[in-house]
């Protein structure tokens, strides 16, 4: 079985590995490189557990390989903090109770991430429709959406 | 869950492509977006010894009108699809298709194209595209060949592409003036394939009869269904709410619905009627410029 060495880089770091042709994307993340942030839910590209950025794209990391990635920037949840500072969706989760359980949330917080760096200003539909595919058993979505909602504004007070 | 073994490929052109599918022939599957490809060989509910990943190859997502037609590049994301101001605009049944199809995470990176190759009945976009009087373009050793949609469907999970084509381009009638399209999803969350969808798109004459329409159901039998007796039905009438009330009674007669945990065959069936209905309904106030 073919082995391929990949060059992907990971929350600005440029990650070198050699990888067999099978090997999930998210698999790669979480035990070749230790970022555990990145959540495996169901496995079966339902529930955005473990959502990343590829290329700025939130997509599900449990169905794509590694060797796809090759080249390309990932970004995960250990990406967010900055000089030990929460990134404002990381605050607005905290500040909302955007969670109970924490499972879903990094996946939830790629996908706020990625919806604010498209619309700044995004409506409640516009997040609900966004997080559709990222399942939260706990929560009901109310709280999250007020996260999202919180680092929307947070961040818009910071560009002023 | 973790994919038996395989060879994975990641050629740079198209030719070299199709040189790797020629080589490996029915031991060789085509990467695009892996969206489906990917959960079935992680759930092993299938096999490959080589993945010929096309995700690389230059030239393969676009979206425009060109000689008449629509043209969608086979690996045009669904993402793009559903972005895209065109097709929102002159288009809307491919708008309505994209945005019901998985979630946007599996949007970003699923392709038109694939949708198609799979071959699967449950997918959406084949009812759009027999609704649409689409074809798609197949590349092979010997070049390029036209499928007409209603021909490419040849059973589940099989289509009319050779094991060394690859569905390159989908094509679509630029529609004439007074036309419309809608596609209605019934499903029990996002994500989940339909318990019925209906794909509606009507042209209407001068006089506001209709002057084609071409109707088609998702999950309703081994292969997507186009309701030609719906369609003949319409032809010529004026759409009112009784002519579509009538078609869309012949439309839950077609097709091989099958019980599962989604619902009954009467329940398939029955949904199969109100949601022809109601996309024949959107369909004609778009074609009369009232939809939106």
């Amino acid at each position: 079985m073919a082995k391929h060495e990949i060059k992907v880089q990971v929350n600005g770091e440029a990650r070198e590995a050699e990888v067999e042709s099978r090997l999930l994307l998210v698999h790669f993340l979480r035990e070749m490189l230790r970022l555990t942030g990145t959540h495996i839910g169901c496995d079966t590209t339902h529930c955005g557990a473990c959502t990343v950025l590829l290329d700025g794209a939130p997509v599900k990391s449990c169905t794509v390989l590694a060797v796809q990635a090759d080249g390309r920037e990932v970004m995960t949840v250990e990406g967010l903090e900055k000089d030990a500072k929460l990134h404002p969706i990381q605050e607005g989760f905290f500040q909302e109770h955007g969670l109970q359980c924490g499972y879903c949330t990094p996946g939830m917080m790629m996908t706020g991430y990625a919806l604010l760096q498209a619309n700044a200003k995004p409506s409640e539909g516009d997040i609900r429709r966004a997080i559709s595919g990222n399942l939260c058993r706990c929560t009901g979505y109310v709280n999250i959406v007020k996260s999202v909602q919180h680092a929307a504004a947070a961040m818009a007070a910071s560009t002023k | 869950m973790i994919p038996g073994p395989f060879d994975y490929h990641c050629p740079k052109t198209l030719s070299e492509a199709i040189g790797l599918l020629s080589q490996h022939r029915d031991d060789a599957k085509v990467l695009s977006g892996g969206q489906s490809l990917l959960p079935l060989l992680k759930l092993r509910l299938g096999s490959a010894g080589h993945l010929v990943d096309i995700g690389r190859i230059p030239g393969l997502e676009y979206i425009k009108e060109e000689g008449g037609s629509l043209k969608i590049g086979g690996r045009t994301k669904e993402a793009a699809l559903e972005a895209s101001d065109l097709v929102r605009k002159k288009y809307p049944i491919l708008a309505d298709t994209a945005a019901v199809i998985a979630d946007p995470l599996v949007r970003n990176l699923a392709t038109v194209g694939g949708n198609l190759a799979h071959g699967d009945p449950a997918n959406d976009h084949p009812a759009t595209m027999l609704a649409l009087g689409a074809s798609v373009v197949a590349t092979g050793p010997k070049g390029e060949r036209t499928i007409a949609v209603d021909e490419f469907f040849t059973g589940l999970f099989s289509t009319a592409l050779a094991p060394d084509e690859i569905l390159t381009e989908i094509r679509i009638p630029a529609p004439p003036a007074r036309s419309g399209g809608a596609y209605v999803k019934l499903e029990r969350k996002v994500g989940d394939f339909a318990t019925a969808a209906a794909a509606a798109q009507v042209t209407l004459g001068a006089g506001g009869e209709v002057a084609r329409a071409g109707i088609a159901l998702t999950n309703a039998g081994p292969t997507p269904v186009r309701v030609e007796a719906a369609e003949k039905y319409l032809q010529g009438r004026k759409p009112d709410s009784a002519a579509i009330a009538e078609a869309a009674k012949l439309a839950a007669q077609a097709g091989e619905p099958e019980a599962d945990r989604r619902g009954s065959v009467e329940y398939k069936r029955e949904m199969a009627r109100v949601l022809t209905a109601r996309a024949l309904k959107r369909a004609v106030e778009r074609a009369q410029g009232q939809g939106t």
